[in-house]
Formats: structure tokens, C-alpha cells, sequence
């Protein structure tokens, strides 16, 4: 770990990237709220959303990644710092995924007029939630850390994976309301041919700088921690 | 693919096969728990007359009695013989037995608990093979998934409470999807409606299969 202070000019404070995030959100947030959008039946002013929830999602999905390749890591290696790095990921993860739940809960309040509906993909994604959620309790059952990492790192692949099927291929196959499945065109069809592109990308990646951000904070304190249990 | 995996899977089922018939101490306990339940159904519904009612209420049954049948798979195992085990047979054929003794395992009980639920309750099911097809396609979907996330919570303490709870949020888009399936079979729909929902059910399975393969051999390492 770098030495941290506040006067020396030779190690950044704050490194660039989480300077970028802090922008980029910024501008998520003003710009999305600023500029104009295509008007939509039913969405109007409400598809702004999607700088919100679509974004937390695939942030949700670039965490979930992160955490298969570091298990996938320590299943190879055997190096513990991996395994921290894995349930970290996981679990900001988790924060993203509670985010877009909400966000897109808030918006189908709006649009379809109930906070939840029976819908395919909404169902797919809170089983998703609750698979990582169950992770973490698998997490606590545990003690042996070398046994709790290499057991972590298998249901996180299996959960992924599952994931992956319950939120993007189940819904397609099926009758869906949410955009993009079970027969509605995506977003991709109208809008994002139009300006909304220049937010929703740097959207998705200050989201996931942030998410990364925070779980780097997590990680540091945990390797300390870890650090303190073994000597 | 070796012969020999073969021949150590098809032990490996013989083997388990034996020793539940030898003792059938799981598989009569299953078969009280299905009669129970089915009976407290009856004395609490009398007659089940609405169809949806009576298919998600026959899954819920299954579900709980899969999930007791097959926890009990790898947590009744004592901790030394699976150490024979590892030194003896392949891992991944040690997960394929198991697998399939467990599918074996929920269709018997998926057969016998319809037949009991149709004495109780009344069958309002037009088109019985069909019906068959989704009840096999159910019982497999849980037995693979079951299989899987009950080594995982073996290894992580024989807790029934944490299988349960690793399990049913795995299950839940299986379920459904099963149930609308088997809800179509009971309504007497034309197969062409519901190809949709087999190649579904079966391309899950497979995945789950294919994720069992791969990942068992890590958690089968002490």
C-alpha cells in the first residue's frame, strides 16, 4: 500500500480514476436532467431514468464479473487476497443490484402504475438478488477461510451464471412488460441512436468506478483486518 | 469421455440404490411427509375445484419434499466414508451419481404423490402424458439443482436451514416456468404452445448439469 500524505506531491492523494467517477456521476446527474429526450407514449420525462437504472444494472453486472474472474483467480492460486477481493465485489455488487431494483421500482410506479408487477424479467432479477443475498449468508456459515473461499468462489460462479440466465435469456423467451424482452423494442431502437448516448456510456462507467472505488476502501480495510487476525 | 467414468457412475447409482433399499428410511420418511402433507391439503381445501389452485399447490408439495429428499444426499454421508470415496472414485463421477439417483428419487415421488393427490383431491388433468412430461422435467430441474447446492451447504455445515435457503431463490424461475408449463398440460393445450417451455426446462437442466461437472472437483477437496 502506497504511503499516504497529505503534503508529499510525490503519491496521488486520491487517485485519477476516482476523481473521474465523482465527475462522471456529476454529470450523469446534471446532464441527465438537462438535455433533451426523445418523448416517448407512456415514459415522457420518465425515460431519464434509464441513466439510472439501466446504468446501476450493468455496473451490477461489471461487479458481478470482477468477482467470478478474482474466484476464479483464487481457485487457481490459492492466494486468500483474491478471495477478499471476490466477496468485496460481491457485495458492492449487491448495493448496485438493491439500487436498480429501486430505481426501476420507482419507474414502474410511473409507467405501469403498481411499484412491482408479475413480470418475467422483474421476478428473474429479484431471485438473482436473493441468490447473492443467500451467498452471503453461505459466507457466515463458514469459518475456515481457506474452506470459505474456495466454497465462495464455486457458488459465485454458479450464481452468475444463474444470474445470467434468469435476467437475459429466461425474460427474452417469455412474455415480458419490460422493455427489450418478450416482444417490446429495446431502448437501443429509438433513443439511444440519439443524444442520450453521450450520458448513458460515461453513466455506466462512473457507476462502476464508483462501485469499484468503494470496494477498493473495503478491501484495504479487510486486508488490515486480516492482517491483524494472523499476526 | 472414458468408458470408465461410465462404469463408476453406473456403480456409484447401483450403490446408493442399494443402501436406500436396504434401510428405505429416507424414502419412507419422504413418503409419509408427501401423504401428510397431501392430507392436510385435503382436510383443509376438501375439494380443490379451481385448477391454477390445484397445480401451484401440487409444487409447493413437490417442492418441499425435493427439497427434504435430496438434502439428505450428500449430509447423511459420515464424514470418513466420503474420504473413501474421494481416494476411490472420480469426483465428478461421485456428483453424476448422485445427480441421477436423485432424479430417480423425485420421480418415484412425483408419481406416488400425484396418485395420492388425485385420490384426495380430485385430478382436474386433461392430458396426462403431457402432464408426465412436465413432472419428469420439474423433478429434474430440482434434483440437479439440489444436488449441486446441497454439496455446497455439506461442505459448509449439513445445515438443512442454509440449504433451504441457498436453494429456493435458485428454484424460484425454475418453478415457475415448470408450473405454467404443467398448468398448459392440465388445461389440454396443443404441444406446439408449449415447445417454448420444454426446450427451457431442458436447457436449464443441461446448464445446471454442465455447472455441476465443472465446479464439483473444487468443492470435493478438503
Amino acid at each position: 500500500m502506497e504511503k499516504q500524505s497529505l503534503t508529499s506531491k510525490k503519491t496521488a492523494f486520491i487517485q485519477w480514476w476516482k476523481w473521474l467517477s465523482v465527475i462522471l456521476i456529476f454529470y450523469t446527474l446534471i446532464a441527465g436532467l438537462l438535455i433533451d429526450v426523445p418523448r416517448l407514449p407512456i415514459l415522457h420525462e420518465s425515460i431519464r431514468n434509464l441513466f439510472f437504472h439501466v446504468t446501476m444494472w450493468f455496473s451490477m453486472l461489471i461487479m458481478m464479473i470482477a468477482s467470478v474472474v478474482y474466484g476464479i483467480r483464487y481457485l487457481r492460486s490459492g492466494k486468500i487476497t483474491n478471495d477478499i477481493k471476490a466477496e468485496k465485489c460481491v457485495q458492492s455488487g449487491i448495493f448496485l443490484g438493491i439500487l436498480g431494483l429501486l430505481t426501476g421500482s420507482i419507474w414502474a410506479k410511473f409507467t405501469w402504475g403498481a411499484w412491482w408487477v408479475n413480470d418475467a424479467k422483474l421476478n428473474g432479477a429479484a431471485a438473482s438478488m436473493l441468490v447473492y443475498l443467500a451467498y452471503v449468508i453461505l459466507q457466515g456459515a463458514m469459518d475456515n477461510e481457506h474452506k470459505r473461499a474456495r466454497i465462495s468462489a464455486v457458488y459465485s460462479i454458479f450464481a452468475f451464471t444463474l444470474m445470467i440466465v434468469f435476467i437475459m435469456i429466461l425474460p427474452r423467451l417469455t412474455d415480458s412488460l419490460h422493455p427489450g424482452n418478450g416482444g417490446n423494442p429495446g431502448f437501443g431502437a429509438y433513443d439511444l441512436d440519439s443524444g442520450m448516448r453521450t450520458v448513458f456510456y460515461p453513466a455506466v462507467i462512473g457507476w462502476a468506478l464508483l462501485a469499484a472505488w468503494i470496494t477498493e476502501i473495503r478491501v484495504r480495510m479487510k486486508y488490515i483486518q486480516h492482517k491483524k487476525e494472523n499476526s | 469421455m472414458n468408458a470408465t467414468i461410465f462404469r463408476e457412475i453406473n456403480f456409484l447409482i447401483k450403490k446408493e440404490i442399494r443402501q436406500e433399499w436396504k434401510q428405505k428410511y429416507a424414502f419412507q420418511g419422504l413418503l409419509l411427509y408427501v401423504v401428510s402433507t397431501v392430507f392436510v391439503c385435503y382436510l383443509s381445501f376438501k375439494q380443490i375445484i379451481d385448477p391454477p389452485t390445484w397445480n401451484a399447490l401440487f409444487w409447493i408439495i413437490l417442492l418441499f419434499a425435493g427439497v427434504n429428499a435430496v438434502a439428505k444426499s450428500f449430509m447423511q454421508e459420515s464424514r470418513g466414508r466420503l474420504l473413501y470415496f474421494y481416494t476411490l472414485a472420480d469426483a465428478r463421477s461421485v456428483i453424476m451419481a448422485k445427480t441421477v439417483y436423485s432424479l430417480l428419487l423425485m420421480i418415484t415421488l412425483s408419481i406416488i404423490s400425484l396418485i395420492f393427490y388425485s385420490l384426495f383431491v380430485g385430478s382436474p388433468v386433461v392430458n396426462y402424458p403431457m402432464y408426465f412430461l412436465a413432472m419428469v422435467l420439474g423433478s429434474a430441474g430440482f434434483a440437479t439443482v439440489l444436488s449441486m447446492v446441497s454439496a455446497i451447504a455439506a461442505k459448509a455445515g449439513s445445515n438443512t436451514t442454509l440449504m433451504a435457503v441457498l436453494s429456493f431463490p435458485i428454484l424460484i424461475p425454475l418453478l415457475m416456468t415448470t408450473i405454467r408449463f404443467s398448468k398448459n398440460a392440465m388445461d389440454g393445450l396443443a404441444w406446439s404452445v408449449n415447445v417454448n417451455f420444454m426446450i427451457i426446462l431442458v436447457s436449464l437442466n443441461a446448464l445446471v448439469i454442465a455447472l455441476s461437472y465443472l465446479l464439483f472437483p473444487y468443492l470435493w477437496r478438503e
